[in-house]
């Protein structure tokens, strides 16, 4: 098989994607953010409680899409979960320059240990898109949502 | 009535003859031969094509309808040519019934603003299919927006067929237009057209055809169909992008206030009047696609010297290879079954999604289409996101089909 193929579909993606981590709505959100891909028509929703301290103390998602859309949103909730907005927002940077194969010293080593898996979308680019597009909405979620949501 | 399963003359068109013409086609991608299969989103051009837009460019180029020059006067010569040409492939009483747009999306926009428009008023009606491309239904969106028009939509059945019935259903009394695909893009099902005209006449309403798909499986004749206008895109026609053609009936045309303002379209302008030119020039406004013309006309040549029952008889035994393929498969659901389809293949792969599917075939060397296929009200109809597409041409074959089939197995191995 193409090795970039295996790359891009590792058992932790396929994993991730076949049994998505903190998929649903969570009743006491306070941010609330919808993306889409026109492209595909994918869409996801993120769902996020931001406590005392800008913590976030709860997220989830909802949505449907491709494996690498999936895996890239339920590993996004599984580590965003417990840091503060700040956190989030560097992971993030660090997460979209390592999908496109740009310096991804942003993410410390034990975040990158769990998102080296997604860097075999660098061989892909019409697939960077799906691997960013929770994080993306993730992102308008704490700019947008926090005036209208915030308690 | 739909249309009836193909009579074959095995021997009559060979593939790989065809298919020596289109230099792309021997390329490799990732180390795989190309196979492309994703004809109904563009089709590659036949060297007949690009030779003659290179030799048009370099021996007879100039602007049209304005030089009194050599060369303005050999490349009107050939612009109105390629004009005749399509007539002839339309079969329309008139080249002056044939106007150059960019594409079959600019030939739609053309209809909704120059001639319905100026007609229609808040409550009228206009009549689609759920089976439009986008390219028509925006510009009709346009109208019910900015006129306050009403869209009624004809709905398919399960297997995709749409019943002349249907759209007997959908015309009212305020219906001012029906507007149709000739052949959808996502589940290849060809529309009675015959009986949807008649019926729609009947009602005294005009019927505009999108026809970029249809006019490239299928023999148009405008006459015979008596259709009021009939979209075509070159592009698609394994001619050029940037060129398309609006039939609309010289009655009609006549009618239509111009769209777009500019040189070529008027008769006099002065600082307080403006007259327009006849139809077509009335719709030509600016610099036409000149070379794309020519091209236009190298790629019906090109099609029209095959025996186009022979082309689209190999067309349907891939698909009926395909087809036949996917339903041995218990993870596939094919979109569209309608009888009489055309080479159009739209399926759902369960625990797959359309996108990962498609990197998978890519890497194959297989190019196929995932995704909405611009057409979300129909993506809607069927309860699906999106599906994966494989459309044939002339220059595929049956071995191809098999590599499309291997290659699916391949990704079930890996996502499934």
């Amino acid at each position: 098989m193409d090795e970039s193929l295996r790359e891009l579909y590792q058992e932790v993606i396929l994993d991730h994607s076949r049994h998505p981590r903190h998929f649903g709505a969570l009743a006491n959100a306070n941010h609330v953010g919808e993306g889409h891909n026109p492209l595909c028509g994918d869409r996801v929703k993120v769902y996020l409680h931001v406590g005392d301290h800008d913590k976030i103390d709860d997220i989830s998602f909802e949505g449907k899409g491709c494996a690498i859309s999936q895996a890239s949103a339920s590993m996004m909730t599984d580590l965003v979960r417990g840091r503060t907005v700040a956190e989030a927002e560097k992971l993030m940077g660090g997460f979209l320059h390592l999908v496109k194969g740009e310096d991804a010293s942003a993410i410390g080593p034990d975040d990158r240990e769990h998102l080296d898996v997604m860097a075999g979308v660098q061989a892909f680019p019409m697939r960077v898109k799906c691997a960013t597009l929770a994080w993306h909405t993730m992102r308008s979620a704490l700019e947008g949502g926090a005036s209208a949501k915030s308690e | 009535m739909t249309a009836q399963p193909r009579t074959i003359h095995a021997a009559a068109f060979d593939p790989v003859v065809a298919r020596a013409d289109f230099p792309i086609l021997s390329r490799e991608v990732y180390g795989k031969p190309l196979v492309y299969l994703d004809n109904a989103a563009s089709a590659q051009k036949p060297k007949q094509v690009l030779d003659a837009m290179t030799q048009f460019a370099t021996s007879e180029y100039a602007n049209v309808h304005r030089g009194v020059h050599f060369l303005s006067a050999a490349a009107t010569g050939r612009y109105e040519a390629a004009r005749e040409t399509v007539r002839k492939f339309l079969n329309a009483a008139h080249a002056d019934e044939i106007v150059f747009t960019k594409g079959g999306t600019e030939a739609i926009n053309l209809v909704a603003n120059g001639y319905l428009a100026p007609r229609i008023e808040a409550g009228d009606e206009i009549v689609l299919s759920v089976m439009e491309h986008h390219s028509n239904f925006v510009p009709w969106h346009f109208l019910r927006e900015r006129h306050g028009a009403v869209l009624k939509w004809a709905d398919v059945a399960d297997d995709g067929s749409l019943d002349a019935d249907a759209v007997a259903a959908a015309i009212g009394p305020k219906t001012k237009l029906v507007a149709l695909t000739h052949m959808s893009n996502v589940l290849g099902t060809v529309s009675p057209l015959h009986e949807i005209i008649s019926l729609a006449h009947a009602r005294g309403i005009p019927v505009l055809v999108d026809g970029c798909q249809g006019a490239v499986h299928e023999i148009v004749d405008v006459q015979d169909l008596n259709v009021d206008f009939y979209a075509i895109t070159g592009h698609k026609l394994y001619g050029p992008t940037g060129i398309g053609a609006l039939y609309g009936k010289r009655v009609l045309l006549k009618g239509m206030r111009p769209y777009n303002g500019g040189g070529e379209m008027i008769r006099e302008v002065t600082r307080d009047l403006v007259t327009y030119a006849d139809p077509p020039m009335r719709f030509e406004a600016g610099t036409p696609p000149i070379i794309e013309s020519v091209g236009l006309a190298a790629a019906i040549d090109y099609l029209s010297s095959f025996d186009r029952e022979a082309v689209a008889a190999h067309e349907h035994r891939m698909l009926a290879r395909a087809t036949a393929a996917l339903e041995d498969l218990n993870w596939v659901r094919i979109v569209g079954t309608a009888p009489g389809k055309g080479a159009i293949l739209s399926f759902e792969t369960e625990g797959m999604h359309a996108h990962d599917l498609a990197t998978i075939l890519d890497r194959e060397g297989v190019a196929v289409r995932a995704g909405h296929h611009c057409a979300q009200p129909l993506m809607e109809r069927f309860g699906v996101a999106s599906t994966t597409r494989a459309s044939f041409a002339l220059y595929n074959t049956l071995d191809e089909v098999d590599v499309l089939i291997s290659a699916l197995h391949k990704a079930r191995k890996i996502l499934g």
